[in-house]
């Protein structure tokens, strides 16, 4: 029993992922799909291992997941601090909450010349468009969790006489560590689609161009097996940002 | 001087024993400063606690119970009179007195164990030790075999153990209960209370019980003190001569009922003022 409920989610969502693939083949290849635009699933397969050896894939993964990654670590190390910053202080929140709000809804990605002119092109333009567009939801959310730790665990630290230090290392950072994660998810979403945006759109490198490159030549098994590894770097993130969050809160 | 305080003066706090108080609240005054003008909260009381000692406080919804068990704890300070706690005056939370509250209060992202580890981990005490201390009080609430476990993993009873043996875990002279089981049902509330008279026999802990519930204070207590309602100020005491040990078992007896209605008939003309201040307060929002 314990096995199957162990292993009974991943074996749904596995299984499912493979029927939803069967499927398209199945519509894909009676018509019912346009096979121009949505190439075969089994074709996808099969391209991946031409992308691996023809184009250059594993390079331009190891730049992409970079660059993702050091806006990632921006991302938490100025999103975080920026955001307990606006906790602790309730004039410096009221006066800039609503401008984090609207960063979060601008299309950041529209000031790469300003970033092209100051970082020219290189990474650095696109992990600083990448850390800019992942901030908003990070800064709003370490916010959002620090202000909702209940009550009662906060006078639990008094009535324990904590120190200001004590009480915010065990209490009010673990208390709004879920909250904090998910802002973290939403900003590495948003650093990793601008990575890739800004990627395609300044020609750098990584996976970005060679998305362009290879829908360009309308090789669309190509492309979509290239996007397979834009995924597989959010997937590696994703769980990277899980185990973090569970070794800071295991019963999360 | 109204009328009121006149009576009450008439009524003073009975000398049970001779053993000197560990809480000693003096003549205190607490004023809160609102859009409205000030509200006292409490008003002019006096309380002293002996060792091993089991006191409630039992009053109606509003009357100030709980302002009383933030001043005691030093949560706040207040605005006349002085507590203090083994001669020593209350100026903020204090290491003699542990408090437990009302609503749940566990970490989530700690274990039992870490839970009740936590005041000794605070304290400095090494892993080791703060861990078989920690084990010492989780069997001492009936916890033994859940050490592990996290307190989502818990019933509601079982994680107000938790937080009442992570307070005893720091070794508080004085343990301050702010209606602990006030979310439990009848039952589970009356096994909790053996439990927290098992406890206090063993360790001879002194215990302030904040309460609105009158068989919870009849059944743990050895002295009662009865609230008005706003402001909150000594209504009289009632001591509690039924024996000891006790257990829940109790509360079918004769004399336990007699509490019970003794109590009541206190309690109800406050608990009448109460519930006509907050229907008028009702209506004039309707207004």
């Amino acid at each position: 029993m314990r096995a199957f409920d162990r292993f009974a989610p991943a074996a749904l969502g596995l299984g499912g992922f493979i029927l939803f693939l069967v499927a398209v083949e199945i519509l894909v290849r009676v018509g019912v799909i346009n096979g121009y635009i949505v190439p075969l699933p089994s074709a996808v397969l099969v391209a991946l291992g031409r992308v691996v050896a023809e184009e250059g894939v594993l390079p331009r993964f190891l730049l992409t997941a970079g660059e993702s990654l050091a806006a990632g670590l921006l991302v938490a190390g100025i999103g975080i601090p920026t955001g307990i910053l606006l906790f602790r202080f309730n004039l410096l929140r009221r006066a800039t909450e609503n401008w984090v709000a609207a960063f979060a809804a601008a299309p950041i990605v529209l000031v790469y010349p300003l970033f092209l002119v100051i970082f020219g092109r290189s990474s650095w333009t696109i992990i600083a468009i990448g850390t800019i567009a992942g901030l908003p939801p990070v800064v709003l959310k370490t916010l959002e969790g620090f202000s909702g730790v209940r009550p009662v665990l906060i006078r639990v630290g008094e009535s324990f006489n904590l120190t200001g230090w004590q009480q915010f290392r065990t209490i009010l950072f673990p208390a709004a560590v879920p909250t904090i994660f998910a802002g973290l998810r939403l900003g590495l979403i948003f650093a990793m689609i601008n990575v890739v945006g800004v990627e395609f759109l300044i020609n750098f490198g990584g996976l970005g161009p060679l998305i362009n490159e290879l829908s360009e030549r309308y090789d669309m098994p190509g492309t979509y097996a290239a996007i397979c590894f834009v995924v597989l770097v959010s997937v590696l993130f994703f769980l990277a940002v899980e185990r973090v969050e569970r070794w800071l809160r295991p019963a999360s | 001087m109204s009328g009121n305080q006149a009576n009450l003066k008439l009524q003073p706090e009975p000398a049970a024993g001779t053993a000197p108080a560990i809480l000693s609240v003096d003549d205190v005054v607490k004023r809160f400063e609102t859009p409205d003008g000030p509200v006292v909260a409490v008003d002019h009381m006096s309380l002293d606690v002996r060792q091993g000692e089991f006191v409630s406080v039992i009053g109606p919804s509003g009357c100030g119970k709980s302002t009383l068990f933030n001043l005691i704890g030093g949560l706040l300070s207040p605005t006349e009179g002085r507590i203090s706690i083994a001669g020593e005056e209350v100026r903020g939370p204090h290491p003699s007195i542990g408090m437990v509250f009302q609503e749940e209060s566990t970490f989530p992202w700690r274990s039992v164990e870490e839970n009740v580890a936590f005041s000794l981990e605070v304290q400095g005490v090494g892993k080791a030790e703060r861990l078989e201390r920690a084990r010492h009080f989780i069997a001492m609430v009936g916890l033994r075999g859940f050490e592990r476990r996290y307190p989502t993993e818990l019933s509601g009873g079982m994680r107000q153990r938790v937080a009442m043996a992570r307070t005893l875990a720091f070794e508080p002279k004085l343990l301050l209960m702010d209606e602990p089981f006030a979310a439990l049902d009848e039952q589970t509330r009356l096994l909790l209370g053996d439990k927290v008279l098992q406890i206090q026999q063993e360790l001879n802990q002194t215990v302030v019980l904040i309460t609105h519930n009158i068989t919870e204070a009849v059944q743990l207590s050895d002295r009662i003190l009865i609230m008005t309602y706003r402001p909150g100020r000594t209504k009289r005491f009632v001591e509690i001569k039924l024996p000891r040990p006790r257990t829940s078992e109790i509360v079918g007896s004769d004399a336990f009922g007699h509490y019970v209605a003794e109590i009541w008939n206190d309690l109800r003309e406050e608990a009448s003022k109460g519930m006509h201040d907050q229907e008028t307060m009702a209506e004039r929002r309707r207004r």
